[in-house]
């Protein structure tokens, strides 16, 4: 579902252009970071192009003043929840078990641009992170722990995080990182991706939720 | 047109050769052959696999029955040569994938080539032994040891004739010096050195010492949040040994002289091209990336392959390439699709013909892209089975953009990305090539008249 969106709107284009697109694209490119760490061999190349892809995206948003949300109250489900997964996905890998997010966390997190504070309940992980004085922003941050983790990969942390992952997320993995080269009957073609992107049915997922809303569920309630 | 030198002028015809790798249904991943290369003199080609495994085919003498076919290939040499490893400190699995095999010119009658995969180089000797002594005074034929006392006479073992035995041994292991992954592997000129190119560092060996190597590039920024680019590729000049190149992430090339400044991170010469920016999108750094740098034989100019295109750059110009060619331009319109589904990282090989006057390079779908620097010609080829049949033409495939598609022309939509030709190798006399499709090894030939 959510590559069918995407290809929809950018079939035709090099690149997105409209702010949906975009934050589309900073989402898939966030949780391709964050499939990097469970690989058994994460690409650090590959990495380094993804990280850049998200600083220049997020470069364009502040610059659009897009990256400014209002106040937890009045803000929009749809962004309000994409920045909420990235940072509880984050926090989570820094922190090792999941914890269920604080809202007065969230509204800080939301309300403090760029410079996101890091929530004090979290200790300084396996990752050797300093305390929230010497955060320097949230998706900053988040592109530190993609190279932190590949310099010292401590695989407690994520591996917990995603160990009690249903089916469908593993759906998710193959979708972004395994398409090419799995078994299929036919040709592949760039038309078969958005079909095989599709959940399958009957895994009790909730399909109207997009499939990163999806992965914000099972964390928050594991 | 001089023949053996490669001119892909109009009369230039690629023939099926020869198809060698398992058959469909008993391919395993570990079949993936991930590396070819032809020795100095083309009478060897080597491959790698994803299993970590060396296959060496020789090719036959030429015989004067068969005028029109010119030697075939047959296994000469098949080896394990990596093992999968599990580095305790980091919990990690080092893969056992062969990356980048290269030879070193013959001395003896043995053969040598480098073999690495992400962490580890090795060098291999392979020979042959087509004798065996006999007449051993301790042993018996066996290989018993006989009793002292009941030797009374001393004799001189002979050597007879044997079945001809090819033997792969392990000379040299070449072993942790690399903190991340082995890209690129290249033996230097003098044939007393080589390096090794990892995405952050360049180290240089004396292929007689295997403890100690010397970096000579070293990238990795004193903080990691600010690494931004990576080594992609890096190779030696073929003739002066004190230079060598290695490209970025970034889509630039560095050339470097050894005889500088012992840790060469400083440039002697820095090819970029200025950005286009009515091309500018999100995807403009990844699709600049270089995935490999190759240079000409004759050292004068070096090409590049990035997602999109093949570059060539004189090494006297540094502000932009002499020579450009598109090798699937209509994919430009599908990038996003294309980083979705990974494929935009896929890293592909380009290579030289013996001349210099013809550059090879992989796409999607089993195409192969030849382009005459000459000509300015260019043909779209593919490694097919049906394509299979020995001395069979290979027709020129085209891919539609849009609109009309014409009977034989393929639409972009209908491309398998899943069949994509990444490795490729160009013998260094003859228009004889080796191409690798996933877990098979195509050799075409030019038409012999």
């Amino acid at each position: 579902m959510f590559a069918r969106g995407l290809k929809r709107k950018c079939s035709e284009e090099e690149a997105p252009a409209d702010p949906l697109q975009r934050q589309s694209l900073l989402d898939m490119s966030l949780v391709k970071l964050q499939l990097c760490h469970m690989l058994a061999e994460p690409n650090l190349c590959r990495s380094v192009l993804i990280a850049n892809t998200v600083r220049q995206i997020q470069e364009e948003m502040t610059q659009d003043g897009s990256w400014c949300l209002p106040g937890p109250q009045t803000a929009g489900r749809l962004p309000r929840d994409r920045l909420v997964s990235t940072e509880i996905l984050c926090r989570s890998a820094r922190a090792g078990p999941p914890q269920a997010p604080d809202p007065a966390d969230l509204a800080s997190a939301l309300q403090a641009v760029p410079a996101i504070q890091v929530p004090g309940a979290v200790p300084a992980g396996p990752w050797g992170r300093a305390g929230p004085g010497e955060s320097r922003g949230g998706f900053p941050r988040s592109l530190d722990q993609v190279f932190e983790t590949l310099e010292s990969h401590s695989p407690g942390a994520v591996e917990e995080l995603f160990s009690d992952v249903d089916g469908p997320y593993y759906d998710l993995d193959a979708v972004l990182t395994g398409m090419v080269g799995g078994a299929k009957s036919g040709p592949e073609g760039l038309e078969t991706f958005a079909s095989a992107a599709a959940r399958p049915p009957g895994t009790g997922c909730k399909a109207d939720l997009g499939e990163l809303d999806h992965v914000v569920e099972i964390l928050v309630e594991t | 047109m001089i023949p053996g030198l490669g001119a892909l002028t109009q009369d230039t015809l690629w023939c099926f050769s020869q198809l060698k790798g398992t058959v469909e249904i008993g391919a395993t991943e570990a079949d993936i052959i991930s590396t070819v290369e032809f020795n100095h003199t083309g009478e060897l080609l080597a491959t790698g696999d994803k299993g970590g495994r060396v296959v060496i085919f020789q090719r036959e003498q030429e015989s004067k029955n068969q005028v029109h076919r010119r030697g075939e290939y047959n296994v000469y040499s098949t080896f394990q040569s990596h093992e999968p490893e599990f580095d305790y400190l980091k919990s990690l699995e080092i893969e056992e994938k062969i990356n980048k095999i290269r030879w070193l010119p013959q001395q003896n009658a043995a053969y040598f080539l480098l073999s690495t995969n992400d962490k580890t180089v090795k060098l291999w000797k392979v020979s042959e032994r087509d004798k065996r002594p006999e007449g051993y005074n301790l042993k018996d034929e066996e290989g018993r040891l006989r009793d002292p006392a009941t030797i009374t006479t001393l004799r001189v073992p002979v050597l007879r004739p044997m079945d001809l035995m090819v033997e792969a041994t392990p000379r040299r292991v070449f072993a942790n010096a690399h903190t991340y992954h082995i890209n690129s592997i290249s033996v230097n000129s003098d044939y007393e050195t080589y390096m090794s190119a990892d995405d952050l560092r360049i180290n240089l060996w004396n292929f007689e010492i295997t403890n100690q190597s010397f970096n000579i590039v070293d990238i990795k920024p004193a903080n990691m949040e600010e690494l931004t680019e990576v080594i992609t590729a890096a190779e030696f000049h073929p003739h002066h040994c004190n230079t060598f190149v290695y490209s970025s992430s970034k889509g630039t090339i560095r050339l470097c002289d050894m005889r500088a400044p012992a840790l060469c991170d400083r440039h002697t010469k820095f090819f970029e091209e200025p950005e286009d920016p009515s091309n500018r999108s999100f995807f403009s750094e990844i699709i600049s990336s270089i995935s490999d740098v190759k240079f000409s034989h004759s050292g004068r100019y070096i090409m590049t392959r990035d997602y999109l295109t093949v570059k060539v750059w004189d090494l006297n110009m540094e502000n932009r390439p002499i020579e450009t060619y598109q090798v699937h331009d209509y994919l430009r319109s599908k990038l996003c699709s294309l980083y979705e589904n990974d494929c935009i990282f896929d890293k592909f090989e380009c290579v030289w013909n013996g001349s210099d006057s013809v550059i090879m390079t992989g796409s999607y779908n089993n195409f192969f892209r030849m382009f005459d620097r000459n000509t300015k010609r260019d043909v779209t080829l593919e490694a097919s089975r049906e394509n299979s049949k020995p001395r069979a033409i290979l027709k020129p495939r085209k891919v539609c953009v849009g609109g009309k598609r014409r009977k034989d022309e393929i639409s972009v939509d209908s491309l398998d990305f899943s069949k994509k030709i990444l490795h490729t190798a160009w013998h260094p006399s003859e228009n004889i090539i080796a191409v690798a499709a996933t877990n098979n090894l195509y050799i075409f030939q030019d038409k012999v008249n």
